[in-house]
């Protein structure tokens, strides 16, 4: 991600908090559809695509974190479809339930909502998106905490993947390591990971580190953060309050007809 | 000012477990002085060599850098005049970029971008890494990591360089690199090392540490040619000490 995050492009030239901005307002009126849309949500998938497409981010990259997450979501609506047997709908002679609506509604939204936000870091990188943040008046505290969150979660997964080396080169493979022995090592990639974390700290207070982030890129609100940002939010809005998919369906079929 | 950069008059700092790492420690180093701080595992020289940017603070005793002595609100000025070099170079590097890592420092002091950018570019070339500017920290070399650590030091400009264990996990080439490097430096340098033949190069002066006191301090050729010094504190006269013919 911190690499997609450095590349040049006209979207990741843009000022970290136009970004935020717009992909907020985005993920409130993907949230803001009932619990049985899913052609209304149609027109919203325009905004990541041209972002992605803009923002040249490779696209099975994209899908990959995507699908990281996924589980979560079907978990979420997986039941739905047993629990709500209301046909809300029909596709030709086919009943379509509610449960079923429902399921596919959380699906897209949620690949919408998590498309939208790997997009925005994918275009701005963790580091600009901790500065916008910090300039839009979020809590420094807060900010400080995103930026070592994402900074020491590299960190513990080094640690862990040198201690499961070190378990593969002594484990005989003649017993299973039991559940004590995994809390032991788990333990002890806490305390190692806060070790490393303690002196990466060091080094940065030695560095003249005060808890204020600085960034190299200027930052600046210009004619195209506010067209970029205006523009968007008035398709979100439009997109939620006339359905574009119904009105492109009548004057297709009307146009037909 | 006086006219030694570090001055530290019996420092004593014992962690909050009640371990005693330094007991009254007292040296002076002049400006643009090289001296080498030298001592067994557990003798006290990364607890010393931290003291220097206020990164621990004095359990007794006193510790000046340049026109400041050491308390919680110098602690920030005196860390703008030293610059710190620690031993594992992975701690050391943390941002996305070695340009963005050797930019840190003079961010945080507040300068404008081009003179960060100036700054950034200046250490870079002096260690000879500006090649490298956009790669990632993690997946340089351990020689051109320890430059670049180096460099995240000498953007600061600082008046004096700390350095721990700078040539670990070096190979032979990397560390003559950095023995070339450390030569042709002008700041008042501090190192702690157990590369006694790294000493014998560079610096005039060493300063040995046993149980965190200072035990010897002298011409370096004089207290690493005693061997009985050196073995009576975990040290080892150096080879290139054993062939030395008197002329």
């Amino acid at each position: 991600m911190d690499e997609l995050g450095r590349m040049d492009s006209p979207i990741h030239r843009l000022d970290a908090r136009a970004q935020l901005v717009t992909t907020f307002g985005f993920i409130l009126v993907v949230m803001s559809y009932s619990r049985y849309e899913v052609a209304a949500l149609m027109p919203l998938f325009i905004y990541p695509v041209i972002l992605a497409v803009m923002g040249r981010l490779p696209v099975m990259c994209l899908f990959q974190k995507i699908a990281i997450a996924a589980p979560f979501a079907l978990f979420v609506g997986i039941f739905n479809p047993w629990l709500d047997h209301h046909v809300e709908a029909m596709i030709g002679p086919y009943p379509v339930t509610g449960g079923w609506l429902s399921f596919v509604s959380i699906m897209l939204r949620f690949v919408l909502t998590a498309g939208a936000a790997i997009i925005l870091v994918a275009c701005t990188g963790i580091h600009r998106l901790c500065e916008g943040a910090a300039r839009m008046g979020v809590p420094r505290v807060f900010v400080v905490q995103l930026m070592f969150l994402y900074r020491y979660f590299f960190v513990i997964g080094d640690e862990g993947n040198r201690m499961a080396r070190g378990v593969r080169m002594r484990a005989t493979g003649t017993r299973a390591l039991g559940l004590r022995m995994y809390g032991m090592l788990v333990g002890q990639m806490l305390i190692r990971a806060m070790d490393r974390a303690q002196r990466i700290y060091r080094t940065m207070v030695a560095r003249g580190f005060e808890g204020e982030i600085h960034v190299l890129q200027p930052v600046r609100w210009g004619w195209r953060e506010t067209g970029f940002v205006m523009g968007w939010l008035i398709y979100f809005l439009g997109a939620r309050v006339c359905n574009l998919s119904g009105l492109l369906g009548r004057w297709i079929t009307g146009g037909m007809g | 000012m006086s006219q030694h950069q570090i001055e530290i008059n019996e420092l004593v700092f014992t962690y909050p477990d009640g371990t005693a790492a330094l007991r009254g420690i007292s040296l002076k180093i002049r400006q643009g002085e090289c001296v080498a701080v030298i001592g067994g595992n557990g003798a006290g020289k990364s607890t010393l060599l931290q003291h220097l940017n206020g990164y621990l603070m004095p359990t007794s005793g006193e510790v000046r850098v340049g026109d400041f002595t050491l308390t919680s609100e110098t602690a920030k000025w005196i860390r703008r005049s030293v610059g710190m070099v620690f031993q594992d170079p992975d701690d050391q590097l943390f941002m996305p970029t070695v340009f963005e890592d050797v930019a840190f420092g003079p961010l945080n002091l507040g300068l404008t971008v081009p003179e960060v950018t100036k700054r950034a570019m200046d250490a870079l070339d002096r260690v000879g890494m500006g090649h490298l500017r956009d790669r990632p920290p993690y997946k340089l070399s351990a020689g051109e990591k320890r430059a670049v650590a180096i460099a995240t030091a000498l953007a600061g400009l600082p008046d004096v360089l700390v350095m721990d264990e700078p040539s670990s996990n070096l190979d032979p080439r990397g560390r003559r690199r950095l023995i070339e490097l450390l030569k042709s430096f002008e700041h008042t340098r501090m190192i702690a090392t157990h590369d006694l033949e790294l000493v014998v190069e560079i610096c005039p002066r060493v300063i040995v540490l046993d149980h965190g006191q200072v035990v010897a301090e002298g011409p370096t050729a004089l207290i690493l040619g005693d061997e009985a010094l050196m073995l009576k504190h975990g040290l080892e006269k150096p080879h290139s000490l054993k062939h030395q013919h008197p002329h």
